[in-house]
């Protein structure tokens, strides 16, 4: 019994590495940004290699995942769906209960590792609110939107409480475009957008008083020079001086001289800017909009409305995360842990990333046979 | 309306989506296109600037601390004071190789391993740009040995700044506390933004439980510094938010009073105004001085404290635990009045010694043969064990406790200090928490006199009789009476709202009083009023630290020897006609409550009279008293029966009591 299941695992394993189900020009651009990610956080970590070793594991890790992911067709993902969305969700509500991190409970200790039972829901969200449209007839009414906005309500929620305010906009963006892409009409959208707009001044009440300064720091900096106003002070300094060509790799004088708080993490893409300029952040913002692209088109290939609604959903989530650390950045949003993707140093953004394109390559694996 | 298929339109949903997909894709690409355009308008159009201010940005904030705020007593006699002092600083930015910096630094100011180790904890949590200050308190001739070396060290500032001072040193030690440097566990809690730039943070009493209050709100600078780090101009300030001034409701004169009365001996007394539950004094013998622990303590003067037999310390008033022994005696006498257990007019016939229906062990009156037969108002005076062992039991263990925990026994009665300690009220849900045995009726009848399970601390004491002495309205104790902020005219007074009365009917308070009057007049506490010219009401107590186990209690009265074995109370409040102080002290080594505290609370008392020059407003003055200054001559005074009286402390009558209780 046990050598069967050691032959085949074997078996799959060489599967995974001889015939890998993956698209190839999207496995370029995520390869392409990996490197340029390490590449700017050796300059940005005072070209330290610690810091370049483990962001380099994180990636071996995320990789593994996405091979391995990529091996899952997507109706067996579908099959597993609604219990990788609960099992997720009860591991925030363990979190809530006693989890452990700084000032906001969103760790979990497995003792070898600590990880944010958020991450997953990245992931799970979409697959659940794909899941449930999956078999309903679209594009969905009231009810079925109902229905969606609960699933994504509620993890969203206890995320918010925990508090990590920019996770908890990551998972209902990914929720909300599996909805958009499912063809919800229009005026529907228009309607549920002015509705959560009106909503705004009532959500300022349930933010914390922190999260709530740092929105009023952004709106004028200089009315906190010694906290958050510094960040963003700081952060439009190192990329304006940056210019047009850049001051070159290794040569960002604001962090070096540690003007520039969270370099190496959520400020990263600011050294980045000051180091190519604003010509090395058009190729950037290029290479994410490709990968994006590939995404998309990916999603349009997919078999059915679950692939289809789970990958697009994947692809514009990506969007979210750049556009939210490079407005932050350029201190046009406030100050929310929203990292830029593959380039940001730590946490677990960068493998669950990686394994939400590994769901896009068994996607891409099963797509459409006619076309 | 509409027509519902029920078949999924494959073809269709696909369209839907390639049209979604591409709405949404053009959609990103805009927002991407917005984000670049952002980009442009900062690397573009907004170069020049910001490089220029990339070169200039030599601009730091620096914080300015708040100044602490002062802290006066009731009178605005000053008990913590800021005096200027200077402190050598370190920018950690550009240091490559600090403990070669610390070794050189060392050769010039002396650098002690204490200083070393709470510096690099505090390097380790600050910014790399903000100082961090290396060693407290500069003698002059550290700072001009430093300005000579000082091109020696770029990274290295002598900072001036406020440090607490203390100028009555030990008096108010255990009330008004001491501040002392920010360590690695203060980092963890303390919010880094308001503590930017401060030193120093409150480690007891007052300064640590009002430390909110006093610590105010950092301003800051902005610094132009050069490449080394070194300021060159300042170049905006904006002015810190200094912390609000305290005024207790301590009073210096009562305070001193209480501290001399004890004369170095152990123990601790506490005054309360039983009419608001201000705390007129609190001390705890012996005492320290608070400013040694300000920049840091020394070894030797550490070591000498710890290891001092009588705890410096250790806050007695607030912490220390001791058995009541007779002082529960009026609360347990009112108690019986109010569940309807006992009349006044009821008696008991006390022969020496009560004894369990059943048991062989007896429980002793204090006077051999007993007091004769007691109402309730003489079982106070003379203190009278039979009747409250009855009293006691009749009552039994469980309304026992529940009345007694209404005077705070048992519980930490509130006071804004931290760190009280509970005590103990003997009760059944105690005794099961703590043993595997069931409650014995013995337990109750010593629980009764206060003695078993029982231990109260000098301030619940006080609470109670302050409890007491305003007909059973309790307030929670306060030391803060009001706070002064910066650019207010007025102290705020804080609130302090009293609660729901213990006392359901007026007349029993009456009893009671007049027994604890007559304790003063007449009973175990006989003569300590002599002289004073209001009406006292009092009760002492007599707590035994080891139980009886030999007779050479009976063959072996002296003081000294009892002394050793006894914890001398003494309770009282005055007028008794319009109670405006309650006062509780512990004498931890005493021989009789009434002849060893008594006297302490009579000096606070006297220092309490004086205080309001004599005359106390809406209490009737005693006809025949003398005036305070010139006391008569110690009454000889009749024994009840003929046990050893303790000797007159300190030119205070011979007091009568031999006939207090263990």
């Amino acid at each position: 019994m046990i050598q069967i299941l050691y032959i085949r695992m074997r078996r799959f394993l060489r599967r995974i590495l001889t015939r890998p189900r993956i698209d190839l020009p999207l496995a370029a651009g995520l390869f392409l940004l990996a490197l340029i990610g390490l590449a700017t956080l050796y300059s940005a970590g005072d070209q330290s290699f610690a810091l370049v070793g483990g962001q380099s594991a994180r990636f071996v890790l995320g990789g593994a995942l996405l091979l391995l992911v990529s091996r899952i067709p997507p109706s067996v993902l579908r099959g597993w769906t609604p219990w990788l969305y609960a099992g997720s969700t009860a591991l925030l509500v363990v979190v809530a209960i006693l989890g452990e991190g700084r000032g906001s409970m969103r760790w979990l200790d497995l003792g070898v590792m600590r990880f944010q039972p958020s991450e997953l829901l990245k992931l799970t969200t979409p697959m659940m609110v794909a899941w449930y449209l999956h078999p309903r007839q679209l594009p969905p009414g009231w009810k079925d939107i109902v229905m969606v906005a609960l699933l994504i309500a509620i993890p969203v929620g206890l995320i918010a409480e925990q508090p990590d305010l920019g996770t908890a906009v990551l998972v209902a963006a990914a929720g909300a475009f599996a909805l958009f892409l499912a063809g919800m009409a229009w005026w529907r959208i228009g309607l549920l957008v002015g509705a959560v707009v009106g909503m705004i001044p009532v959500g300022w009440h349930f933010l914390h008083q922190y999260q709530r300064d740092r929105v009023l720091t952004m709106l004028n900096p200089e009315s906190d020079p010694l906290g958050n106003g510094w960040h963003i002070i700081q952060s439009q300094i190192a990329v304006g001086s940056g210019g047009i060509f850049g001051k070159g790799w290794l040569h960002s004088s604001q962090s070096r001289l540690d003007f520039l708080p969270e370099h190496t993490t959520d400020f990263i893409f600011a050294v980045f800017s000051e180091e190519f300029g604003l010509l090395g952040v058009c190729a950037l913002i290029a290479l994410y909009a490709f990968i994006i692209g590939r995404s998309l088109w990916i999603a349009m290939e997919a078999r059915d409305t679950y692939s289809r609604l789970l990958a697009g959903a994947i692809g514009m989530s990506f969007f979210v995360y750049v556009f939210v650390n490079g407005s932050m950045v350029a201190g046009v949003l406030p100050v929310v842990g929203v990292p830029m993707p593959m380039i940001s140093y730590g946490g677990t953004s960068a493998v669950s990333l990686l394994t939400g394109f590994g769901v896009l390559m068994s996607i891409h694996a099963n797509r459409k046979t006619h076309i | 309306m509409k027509i519902r298929n029920t078949i999924k339109d494959a073809r269709g949903e696909s369209a839907l989506f390639r049209r979604r997909a591409l709405v949404g894709f053009v959609l990103i690409l805009l927002g991407l296109g917005g984000l670049v355009g952002r980009y442009v308008v900062l690397q573009v159009s907004r170069h020049t600037e910001f490089a220029t201010r990339a070169t200039n940005n030599r601009v730091k904030p620096r914080a300015i601390p708040p100044a602490r705020g002062l802290i006066y007593d009731r009178n605005g006699v000053l008990l913590a004071d800021n005096v200027p002092a200077f402190r050598l600083e370190v920018v950690p930015e550009q240091v490559k190789d600090m403990p070669a910096l610390l070794a050189r630094l060392g050769k010039v100011v002396p650098l002690d391993q204490d200083d070393i180790d709470a510096f690099n904890k505090q390097l380790k949590q600050s910014r790399r740009f903000d100082s961090v200050p290396l060693k407290m308190h500069l003698t002059e001739d550290e700072i001009d040995r430093f300005a000579v070396n000082r091109w020696h060290f770029p990274n290295v500032d002598v900072v001036p700044y406020l440090t607490r001072r203390y100028p009555l040193g030990g008096l108010f030690a255990h009330v008004v506390g001491y501040v002392g440097r920010i360590d690695a566990d203060d980092l963890q809690r303390l919010d880094p933004d308001r503590y930017q730039g401060t030193s120093h943070v409150g480690r007891s009493g007052v300064e640590r439980s009002y430390e909110d209050v006093l610590h105010g709100k950092p301003g800051y600078e902005l610094l132009e510094v050069n490449a080394d780090g070194r300021t060159q101009h300042v170049l905006e300030t904006h002015a810190p938010t200094p912390g609000k001034n305290l005024y207790l409701s301590l009073d210096v004169r009562i305070q001193k009073a209480a501290e001399a009365a004890f004369d170095g001996r152990p123990g601790a007394a506490v005054a309360i105004d039983p009419r608001n539950g201000q705390v007129l004094a609190m001390v705890s013998v012996p005492t320290f001085d608070p400013n040694l622990f300000v920049n840091g303590i020394s070894q030797v003067d550490y070591a000498a404290l710890i290891t001092n037999p009588e705890k410096p310390l250790y806050n007695r008033a607030l912490r220390g635990v001791y058995p009541p022994g007779s002082t529960v005696k009026p609360f347990l006498a009112l108690g019986g009045l109010e569940l309807g257990l006992r009349k006044p007019s009821d008696t008991v016939l006390s022969v020496g010694q009560f004894c369990l229906p059943g048991q062989k062990r007896c429980y002793r009156d204090d006077t051999r043969g007993g007091d004769g037969t007691v109402d309730m108002v003489t079982a106070i005076e003379k203190s009278t064990n039979t009747y409250f062992y009855k009293l006691a039991l009749d009552m039994g263990i469980d309304r026992l406790s529940q009345w007694m925990a209404r005077f705070s026994f048992g519980s930490k009665t509130g006071i804004d200090l931290i760190g009280e300690s509970d005590g103990t009220l003997p009760s059944r849900a105690w005794k099961s928490a703590h043993s595997k045995l069931p409650w014995y009726p013995g337990e109750t009848v010593i629980a009764g006199i206060g003695q078993g399970y029982w231990a109260v601390t000098p301030l619940q004491l006080a609470h109670a009789t302050a409890t007491l002495a305003d007909h059973g309205v309790p307030y929670l104790p306060r030391l803060v009476l009001a706070t002064k902020g910066v650019g207010e005219d007025q102290r705020q007074l804080l609130s302090n709202p009293p609660e729901p009365s213990v006392i359901r009917n007026p007349a029993e308070w009456e009893v009671i009083n007049e027994g604890m009057r007559a304790v003063i007049t007449g009973g175990t506490g006989k003569g300590l009023n002599v002289g004073f010219p209001y009406a006292i009401a009092g009760k002492s107590g007599t707590a035994e630290r080891f139980s009886r186990t030999t007779d050479a209690y009976n063959t072996n009265r002296s003081t000294a020897y009892l002394a050793a074995r006894h914890r001398a109370w003494f309770i009282a409040y005055a007028p008794a006609d319009n109670p405006q102080i309650a006062v509780a002290a512990v004498l931890e080594q005493g021989a009789w409550g009434a002849s060893a505290a008594g006297p302490i609370v009579r000096k606070i008392l006297d220092a309490w009279l004086a205080t309001h020059d004599g005359v106390i407003a809406g209490a009737t003055r005693l006809p025949t008293a003398a005036p305070v200054a010139v006391r008569p001559a110690p009454v000889a005074v009749g024994e009840p029966q003929g046990g050893a009286a303790g000797p007159g402390v300190e030119g205070l009558p011979a007091p009568a009591s031999s006939g207090d209780n263990p």
